[in-house]
């Protein structure tokens, strides 16, 4: 049977770098919002809601472990994306506040977007090499293994009978086959 | 020789090796002239499977000629073609006589180890970890078969090898899931997993007759090879597989399930499968049992649940309450090859199948490392690798 070959698509390895960077990332971002939630919300301008940024801690290192141990990193990626939303409008909430807070916060903000922006450059290169995969899978459907049609070759081996170790007691058979 | 050898996680050589020789009376030596790489080395190369050291010879999937025979062994002859089963076994212990060839209880050299993994050993496998006896395996030049008189499967003139090489270890692997379901002519069988073993599941459940076969995967070139032989199929990254399988079957779930996946779920978009591979990255648990978990939830009440996907260790939060309430059957283990090999042998001589359907790749010995890569990420439409020494 004739072999199949084509190049692997290209940026895979850059792609799967960049997955375990932001992975790396993630968790160590999640482990100081969840063991240093005090200086994180200081830092961030979101004094007073040191449990939320823990929640966020937890979040990103799901999505930091997700990153690590997927083979595909775009539903992983995604799911950066939707947390750096959650990021951005709690973070532009707490900018609109006066000194101190506030100018942390837009500073955090600041720091947050260009990571945000490669979540998403990132989600969007896993996600069209799917798509691409997708759209460039073979064809198999010639290849039954059959001499003849699969409705003529059901039931040709049924003249075997299955061994006393894997038979179905009667009472749990199809009534068909009980009678 | 050369030879595939594995050197740790993701690292598999070709490397030159000494020539196996005639351990045991009763030993042949094999020149191998094709072989496989399996979906349960990928196990191996992602280091799934604990047991292994560096620079043991990979593959079980193997056939070739006889090239030399131990002194005590009276049934095979220099220059024969064989096909050898994965499973290593005496033919002489109890299990062997009863017919449960992968649980021999005197080929696994590494006996001791085993009993305190698994409790009691099973059988040696070639090229499968020292758990199973630290063979040497197939993808070499020439490999050592210990107890050959036994289990060998001498291939008849007019077989070429890509049309018996399988029945070493897939074809049957595939037949036993379908027979051990005992298959009815009502029966839906849901069959977990597109990959070599579930093509062979799915052909062997239409042969055995069973009124419809449904075939659970994600990627389309595997779904195509499924579709071919008359299977439904169901794309689990498209629609709900539960839902689908509740549909086909008018609510009661199908009959019998066959899980032809194994501990590597690809799952992702499930709370289950996320929480399995988070604890699996942290070593809180080596399987990922979501084929599992889904089989035991849509099977029909008093069904049959047939496991050939190899299993390493543990796995977590298995519904076993939905498994005890409902009744269902669980039977697995690894293939008992040779209760099956004489009459396969015989079909595929008749033309009933021909197992050479599932090659999409054959490739030298040299280029079996990208292959292992290749195969494992199941790009170029790779459903199966053969590797000509």
């Amino acid at each position: 049977m004739e072999s199949k070959r084509k190049h692997r698509g290209r940026g895979r390895p850059a792609l799967h770098a960049a997955a375990v960077g932001l992975g790396v990332f993630s968790i160590g971002l999640g482990l100081a919002e969840l063991l240093a939630p005090r200086s994180m919300a200081r830092a961030t301008g979101l004094r007073g809601r040191e449990m939320l940024l823990q929640a966020y801690g937890l979040r990103e290192i799901a999505t930091g472990i997700g990153l690590l141990a997927s083979r595909d990193p775009a539903p992983w990626l995604w799911a950066r994306v939707a947390g750096d939303a959650l990021d951005v409008s709690t973070l532009a909430a707490a900018a609109r506040n006066g000194k101190p807070d506030g100018a942390h916060a837009l500073a955090a903000l600041l720091a947050v977007s260009p990571v945000g922006m490669m979540d998403v450059a990132c989600a969007l290169l896993a996600q069209s090499r799917d798509n691409a995969r997708a759209r460039s899978a073979w064809d198999y459907s010639d290849r039954s293994g059959f001499p003849r049609a699969p409705d003529e070759m059901r039931g040709a081996a049924s003249d075997v009978e299955a061994p006393r170790d894997m038979r179905t007691p009667a009472p749990l058979q199809a009534l068909e086959a009980t009678g | 020789m050369r030879a595939l050898c594995w050197h740790g996680k993701k690292d598999i050589r070709c490397d030159t090796v000494p020539d196996p020789t005639i351990e045991d009376p009763r030993d042949a030596i094999v020149k191998v002239t094709s072989c496989a790489i399996c979906g349960s080395d990928l196990h191996l190369f992602d280091g799934f499977m604990p047991g292994m050291e560096s620079g043991d010879i990979m593959g079980h999937e193997f056939m070739g000629e006889v090239v030399e025979v131990g002194s005590a062994n009276k049934r095979l002859k220099v220059g024969e073609r064989v096909v050898v089963p994965f499973t290593i076994c005496c033919g002489e212990c109890d299990q062997c006589r009863r017919g449960n060839w992968s649980v021999c209880e005197r080929s696994n050299r590494n006996k001791d180890i085993a009993d305190k993994v698994f409790g009691h050993a099973t059988a040696g496998l070639f090229g499968y970890t020292h758990l199973t006896g630290g063979y040497a395996g197939g993808q070499a030049e020439y490999v050592r078969v210990p107890y050959a008189d036994v289990s060998s499967v001498k291939v008849p003139d007019g077989l070429t090898d890509e049309q018996v090489l399988f029945l070493g270890d897939i074809f049957p692997t595939g037949w036993q899931a379908a027979v051990q379901c005992d298959i009815e002519p009502a029966d839906t069988v849901a069959v977990w997993g597109a990959g070599p073993v579930g093509q062979f599941a799915i052909r062997s459940a239409i042969l055995l007759g069973a009124k419809h076969v449904v075939c659970i995967d994600r990627l389309p070139d595997r779904l195509s090879m499924a579709k071919a032989c008359g299977a439904l199929t169901i794309n689990f990254e498209e629609e709900s597989v539960v839902e689908r399988l509740n549909e086909l079957t008018g609510g009661k779930g199908p009959e019998k399930c066959i899980d032809a996946v194994g501990m590597e779920a690809h799952a992702v978009r499930s709370v289950d499968s996320m929480m399995d591979r988070a604890k699996q990255t942290v070593m809180a648990e080596s399987d990922r049992p979501h084929v599992l978990r889904e089989m035991i939830y849509v099977c029909r009440p008093a069904g049959v649940l047939s496991v050939p996907g190899v299993y390493g260790g543990l796995v977590d939060k298995i519904p076993f309450g939905a498994l005890m309430n409902k009744g269902l059957t669980v039977r697995t283990g690894q293939t008992h090859v040779n209760r099956w090999t004489d009459d396969l042998l015989r079909r595929i001589q008749d033309g009933q199948i021909d197992p050479s359907f599932v090659i999409t790749h054959t490739v030298g010995l040299e280029d079996g490392p990208g292959m292992y890569q290749t195969f494992r990420d199941k790009e170029d439409g790779c459903i199966k690798v053969v590797l000509k020494p």
